[in-house]
């Protein structure tokens, strides 16, 4: 077991995680062929479309820097319900300094006043060791509170403001691959099988990306290298698996805690400050819309690995995507893609013995089709729940594979044992 | 020396939350001072208005809510399991509850019964989903209620458009009235205001002292807060840990089920778009900041109440109403820091105190033996 998550035997590790990567790569390929059938069978083009993809990547960066955020805090062993409130205090810093001095020193802002809220948190939860989903519920409320109280001083007698909205605020640059787009356009208007498809997720996904979509991906790849490549990673890790053993080798777990959290609310932040420049080119009151829990979500399907995390997050971005898109229609068509993948799932349970997961599996399923068959359109207020329905569906057959920290949650102070 | 510890422990357990109290005014002094705002008018407008008739009545009715749901979420915070479903159990029971009671004509009295009964099974089903999925799949109910909390907005915005009537002189949508025979009237409870007190007040004192007797008085209280305890040593005593999740989620559903029954057959009498929302994030807080015990919720949620209520007076005086938010967050995190650090005092004092009399001890042993 441990050789899995401490990284600390290189022989066994490189061939499993080989694996892993080859099946995360066979997993995505064969998402994209069902999704092409599907498509295929029932004429919802916006499925696969550059524009349902380019929408699902903006949803997703918001979604993915919150799960980052909590990654870090719960490798480190600290549970960070707060992010929701880190998310808010991100927008509004923002929109206040995006609007006052420019889109960048807003991103700025954003990070640092994310990382406010975040060290907040780590004072109440590792130097007074108070309970971390009551410290998290608190800053939530704080910065919610904090937020609506400053936007109501700063923005209420501003013109283009109003007392729950900043003024507008510049763009990003983004960036389109030059030369790929038209091609790719030309390509995805055929309708072949397949071949369209994969040319309309690719020009989604290179034309018109946000600059803060970049570094979102580069902050997912650093975070990997940090946590499981430097000694500095390796440490914060132990601090979430056996703080008493970490300590016991010279570790200064209370710093590393301090640490994970402080930038797991930055991450936050800047997951707010895309909310608020590149998503709304505002600071709207409520914009985060509960992306906060939502990114916690998404880290306990990636099983607190940086990859799955990033995985989690575009499932959500998708789905929240798809119903934005023609959403009756495309939710319908996905209704089939939900139904064939819970039989398969459902006969790989059966086969591995877990018999009753498997039925349950296989009966949703069947109400799944039965309701795709009988059924032309999902109503628009039920569109909306794909991300949601979809996570417990997935999370109820697979979490009993889920691995958290081993000591995620728990009080630590120092010179204690247990 | 243990009637020392018995005046002393009393009063340290009160001083957490009044420092707390203290400390979360200081902080929105300041931030009252840095936006420019009187800091004593702002106080004493809270103070002045709070203590209105009308607004007592106001805050009995928000506490008589935000009682029901903290107790909804303490059961839960009782055995280690978070509840954060309770918004979405609330929300999806008083909406059925108000379809149920607005279509069926029955004799007052059981009328009323009807609709509770559904709003509690309404809940109890909806929070007992993430129960089941934790036992059987071992799925975290933290996320499994977020979840539902959101699939249970879009049901009751579906459901809602299916069975609505426009409510008369707006544009909002709401369930069909539910007639006379279902309404709870409301009791003159404060003199001098012309606002009824819910009827249902006492529903939810009454629900305080049933979650007071379960927990303390039961074999399957001391079985839950055995498991919250720890969890090998309530299986080791033969508790069924994955049942009991179940059962508590149950519990905890037909509780927050209540939620909005005060509400609905008090004063809406039907579900509309504007049926107040996010009450069971509220009674996270007020659980917390009550310990989860049947008493400190109470007053955590009348303080909580009294708050709300007069935060409105901030904004009609030019104050931005949201420092009382703020207040709020701090006075969460204050009591609990306070808490810990009564907590850490206590110990170290009966760690010195049990090194004292020890060492009176060895002195007094040393004196018998002779030199």
């Amino acid at each position: 077991m441990s050789t899995r998550t401490t990284g600390a035997a290189p022989v066994d590790q490189q061939p499993r995680r080989r694996l892993r990567a080859s099946r995360a790569w066979f997993g995505a390929a064969g998402l994209v062929v069902l999704l092409s059938l599907v498509r295929v069978v029932t004429g919802a083009d916006d499925i696969t479309s550059a524009g349902t993809v380019a929408a699902a990547l903006g949803l997703a960066v918001p979604i993915g820097m919150a799960g980052l955020g909590a990654l870090w805090a719960e490798r480190a062993g600290v549970v960070n319900i707060g992010l929701e409130g880190m998310l808010i205090l991100g927008t509004w810093a923002a929109g206040y300094a995006g609007w006052t001095y420019g889109p960048w020193y807003g991103v700025l802002a954003a990070v640092a006043f994310g990382a406010l809220g975040g060290l907040v948190h780590a004072i109440a939860t590792v130097t007074f060791g108070v309970d971390q989903i009551v410290s998290g519920v608190a800053v939530i409320l704080l910065g919610s509170g904090t937020a609506q109280y400053l936007s109501a001083v700063a923005y209420a007698d501003v013109s283009g403001g109003g007392a729950t909205q900043s003024p507008p605020v510049g763009d990003l640059p983004s960036f389109t691959l030059p030369g790929v787009g038209p091609a790719l356009g030309d390509l995805e208007a055929q309708g072949w099988f397949l071949l369209s498809d994969v040319a309309g997720i690719l020009r989604g996904l290179v034309t018109g990306v946000s600059v803060l979509t970049l570094i979102a991906v580069a902050v997912v790849v650093l975070s990997w290298f940090v946590l499981w490549r430097t000694a500095f990673g390796l440490r914060l890790r132990a601090c979430g698996e056996r703080p008493q053993a970490a300590e016991s080798l010279g570790v200064n777990v209370y710093t590393m805690k301090y640490a994970a959290v402080v930038v797991s609310g930055a991450l936050a932040g800047l997951g707010g400050a895309f909310l608020a420049i590149v998503a709304a080119s505002a600071y709207r009151e409520g914009q985060t819309g509960g992306r906060g829990f939502i990114g916690i979500a998404a880290m306990i399907f990636g099983n607190w690995r940086p990859g799955g995390t990033a995985a989690g997050a575009a499932l959500f971005g998708y789905a929240d995507a798809l119903q934005l898109r023609r959403g009756g229609e495309s939710v319908h068509a996905l209704l089939l893609l939900v139904g064939i993948a819970l039989v398969v799932v459902g006969v790989l349970l059966i086969v591995r013995g877990s018999r009753r997961a498997g039925i349950t599996g296989m009966l949703v399923a069947v109400a799944v089709l039965v309701w795709f068959a009988v059924t032309d359109l999902v109503p628009g207020e039920l569109t909306g729940l794909t991300p949601y329905v979809a996570t417990l569906l997935v999370l109820g057959l697979a979490a009993q594979r889920l691995r958290p920290p081993a000591a995620v949650g728990l009080p630590y102070r120092k010179g204690t044992s247990s | 020396m243990t009637g020392r510890r018995d005046v002393r422990s009393p009063a340290l357990g009160l001083a957490a939350p009044l420092l707390a109290i203290a400390f979360a005014a200081l902080l929105a002094s300041f931030v009252l001072i840095g936006a420019g705002d009187p800091v004593l008018g702002t106080f004493q407008l809270l103070l002045d208005y709070g203590q209105q008739p009308r607004s007592i009545a106001l805050v009995l009715n928000a506490a008589t809510t935000y009682y029901l749901s903290a107790v909804a979420v303490a059961i839960g915070f009782k055995m280690n399991l978070f509840n954060i479903g309770v918004d979405g159990q609330y929300r999806l029971a008083a909406m059925t509850a108000a379809y149920v009671g607005g279509t069926l004509s029955l004799p007052a009295g059981l009328h009323q019964a009807v609709i509770i009964l559904t709003a509690v099974a309404v809940g109890a089903m909806w929070a007992g989903l993430a129960g089941l999925l934790k036992a059987t799949r071992g799925v975290s109910e933290v996320i499994s209620t977020i979840m539902l909390n959101a699939i249970a907005t879009g049901l009751v915005a579906f459901f809602l458009r299916k069975v609505a009537v426009p409510v008369q002189g707006s544009n909002n949508i709401g369930t069909q009235p539910i007639p006379e025979s279902g309404r709870v009237g409301g009791l003159p409870l404060v003199p001098d205001s012309s606002l009824e007190v819910f009827g249902l007040l006492p529903l939810a004192v009454l629900v305080g002292v049933a979650y007071w007797l379960l927990l303390g008085r039961t074999r399957f209280g001391f079985d839950l807060r055995a498991t919250g305890r720890s969890q090998s040593a309530a299986v080791a005593s033969g508790v069924d840990v994955k049942r009991m999740t179940v059962t508590t989620m149950l519990l905890s559903g037909a509780v927050a089920g209540l939620v909005g029954m005060p509400q609905l057959l008090g004063a809406s009498y039907s579900y509309s778009l504007d049926f107040p929302a996010g009450l069971g994030f509220t009674g996270i807080a007020i659980a917390l900041l009550g310990r989860n015990h049947p008493v400190g919720i109470a007053f955590g949620a009348l303080l909580w109440a009294y708050l709300d209520v007069s935060s409105v007076i901030l904004d009609i005086e030019g104050v931005s109403r949201e420092i009382v938010t703020i207040m709020q967050g701090t006075i969460v995190l204050s009591v609990v820091v306070a808490y810990e650090l009564v907590r850490r005092y206590r110990l170290r004092d009966e760690q010195r105190r049990v090194a004292r009399e020890l060492d009176q001890q060895r002195a007094a042993d040393a004196e018998g033996v002779p030199a």
